[in-house]
């Protein structure tokens, strides 16, 4: 049966506190100071956020008047972090211009230089290396890219190997876009697949999604020394990245949307790139398309890029 | 004192204040920063300055002017490289086409000069008169500027893919209508004498995850190589 002596201690004790409401208030307290804890990154995140970011729009939606706040306010916030003047532009589609890029495996030596321009024409992590080129040294013989190493060291190219440089093959059927939750990542007119970074959640579907592992994370906010930022910025493609968020290669639409050539064409010292507009046809990527035995990459996972590969006869 | 209770309840609406409040009051404080319409011209500005990075080193072999000459390997006074006219030697001496031909490098002038181009002779390409032109097959002179079409009475097929963009690399514009490109011409990237295109080292490597789990993969192959498995 119960034991008599013992009903007090639940009732009331000494200063009248109940051991229940003793630990109630110990619970609740735990409760408070665990619920603080989980926010508190969310005080560093306003630290690092305004209220204009917070509530801006979707690029799609911003007005070009817009569009021109938001990017003086990201001058702005360069020129206040890092001290460098940049220019932050907004490149849009040229009418007629569809691109594609053509790369010569024969030519390729794996010297890895496109894969360092593209680190410095886009700004990107100077402690992780970062570049949206990842160049595979493959058997001669076997396109079985899980076999592709990207390690090498040696002079190239070595015998009995090509080299294979995989970035982004800007898909007409673009598994990166259909899988993001927020659209913030789209297809442009002239087949550019780019992000809006400031859209972006950071949930790294498309990196999941993509089947030529094309896309970067920013697990930390890009680190850069000032002298080494390049100034000339697209909006959608090498502005200063926030941390959490996707990139991807843009065929440095900066650059190639006022007609130039991509950097890492102009670093390529064999020519093993070519590059141009696939709705001209007496353009030189056309040509390729037309005389050389091209094939593209995954054929079989429906993707359709406008990247080919090809070999001479 | 059940009153504890609620007390606790204001203890965690304090602790949801103190840290969403903060965010409030940063958020209406940076309202007020909203830029101004002069700020915001420019929208699609397209000055741009010209690209600063630097050519990748390959060997040029660009042929200087209209008088071509060959480095000495002596610097002068200042510390410059030296070079000294081919028609300096080769109008007042008579050629020793055997100098070398057995396939070495020459021994007496041109020393060091590594040749590996097919079987060709110096005056398969050279003119036997005028040390300052080359020679086509039939025999007509060619400026040293033109070595292209030197090139291409025996490379077609390279000739055939650099005329439409696919070989050499270039710089500059794809749209010719917006600006002019920079092409390398044969001797850009190829040693007319050793035209193989040499090894390079590779620069940049990876230090991402991919890099990472590979040189892993890598270490663990060797240990189980070194170390006799019992499974294999």
């Amino acid at each position: 049966m119960n034991n008599p002596s013992e009903q007090p201690v639940e009732t009331t004790e000494g200063g009248g506190m109940t051991r229940r409401t003793a630990i109630k208030a110990l619970g609740a307290t735990l409760g408070a100071a665990a619920f603080a804890q989980a926010i508190a990154p969310l005080t560093e995140w306003t630290e690092n956020m305004t209220m204009d970011e917070y509530l801006q729009k979707h690029y799609k939606e911003l007005s070009p008047f817009d569009l021109g706040v938001v990017m003086s306010r990201l001058e702005a916030e360069t020129k206040a972090e890092t001290g460098v003047d940049v220019h932050i532009g907004d490149y849009r589609p040229q009418p007629g211009v569809k691109f594609g890029y053509a790369l010569n495996l024969s030519i390729c030596v794996g010297c890895r230089r496109c894969a360092q321009a593209c680190h410095v024409e886009n700004n990107h992590d100077r402690p992780s290396g970062n570049s949206y080129i990842r160049v595979l040294e493959m058997e001669k013989g076997s396109l079985d890219l899980a076999k592709g190493r990207v390690n090498y060291d040696k002079p190239v190219p070595s015998k009995d190997k090509f080299y294979m440089p995989v970035q982004c093959q800007q898909c007409d059927k673009p598994p990166c876009v259909s899988v993001c939750p927020v659209e913030a990542t789209w297809k442009e007119s002239d087949g550019i697949v780019v992000v809006d970074y400031n859209w972006c959640i950071g949930c790294r579907y498309c990196e999941a999604a993509c089947p030529y592992h094309a896309r970067r994370f920013n697990w930390t906010k890009p680190q850069i020394p000032p002298e080494e930022i390049n100034p000339d910025q697209g909006y959608l493609s090498n502005r200063l990245r926030p941390q959490g968020v996707m990139e991807k290669c843009t065929f440095c639409l900066h650059k190639t949307r006022q007609g130039k050539l991509p950097a890492c064409l102009e670093a390529c010292p064999t020519g093993a790139r070519v590059f141009g507009n696939l709705l001209d046809p007496e353009s030189e990527i056309r040509w390729v398309l037309k005389n050389k035995r091209v094939f593209v990459l995954k054929e079989d996972a429906g993707t359709r890029p406008s990247f080919f590969y090809f070999f001479d006869e | 004192m059940k009153r504890r209770a609620p007390i606790c309840l204001v203890l965690t609406a304090l602790v949801l204040v103190a840290t969403g409040g903060q965010w409030l009051l940063r958020a209406s404080a940076s309202g007020a920063d909203i830029p101004s319409a002069a700020q915001s011209t420019q929208v699609d500005a397209t000055t741009q300055t010209a690209p600063v990075a630097s050519r990748p080193e390959v060997p040029p072999h660009r042929p200087r002017g209209h008088h071509p000459s060959v480095a000495t390997g002596i610097a002068d006074a200042h510390g410059n490289t030296t070079a000294v006219a081919c028609m300096t030697c080769h109008a007042t001496r008579a050629s020793d086409l055997d100098n070398g031909a057995a396939g070495g490098t020459p021994k007496t002038f041109h020393q060091g000069l590594a040749y590996a181009h097919g079987g060709q002779s110096c005056l398969s390409c050279h003119h036997s008169e005028d040390y300052d032109a080359l020679r086509l097959a039939d025999g007509r002179k060619l400026a040293f500027s033109d070595a292209q079409k030197l090139c291409s009475q025996c490379h077609g097929p390279q000739t055939r893919d650099y005329l439409n963009g696919s070989h050499g690399g270039m710089r500059g514009y794809w749209d010719k209508s917006k600006g002019t490109r920079t092409r390398n011409t044969c001797t850009d990237c190829h040693d007319p004498h050793a035209p193989a295109f040499p090894q390079l080292t590779p620069v940049f490597a990876p230090r991402d995850g991919a890099a990472r789990q590979q040189a892993e993969r890598d270490a663990a192959r060797v240990r189980n190589s070194t170390q006799p498995s019992a499974h294999e």
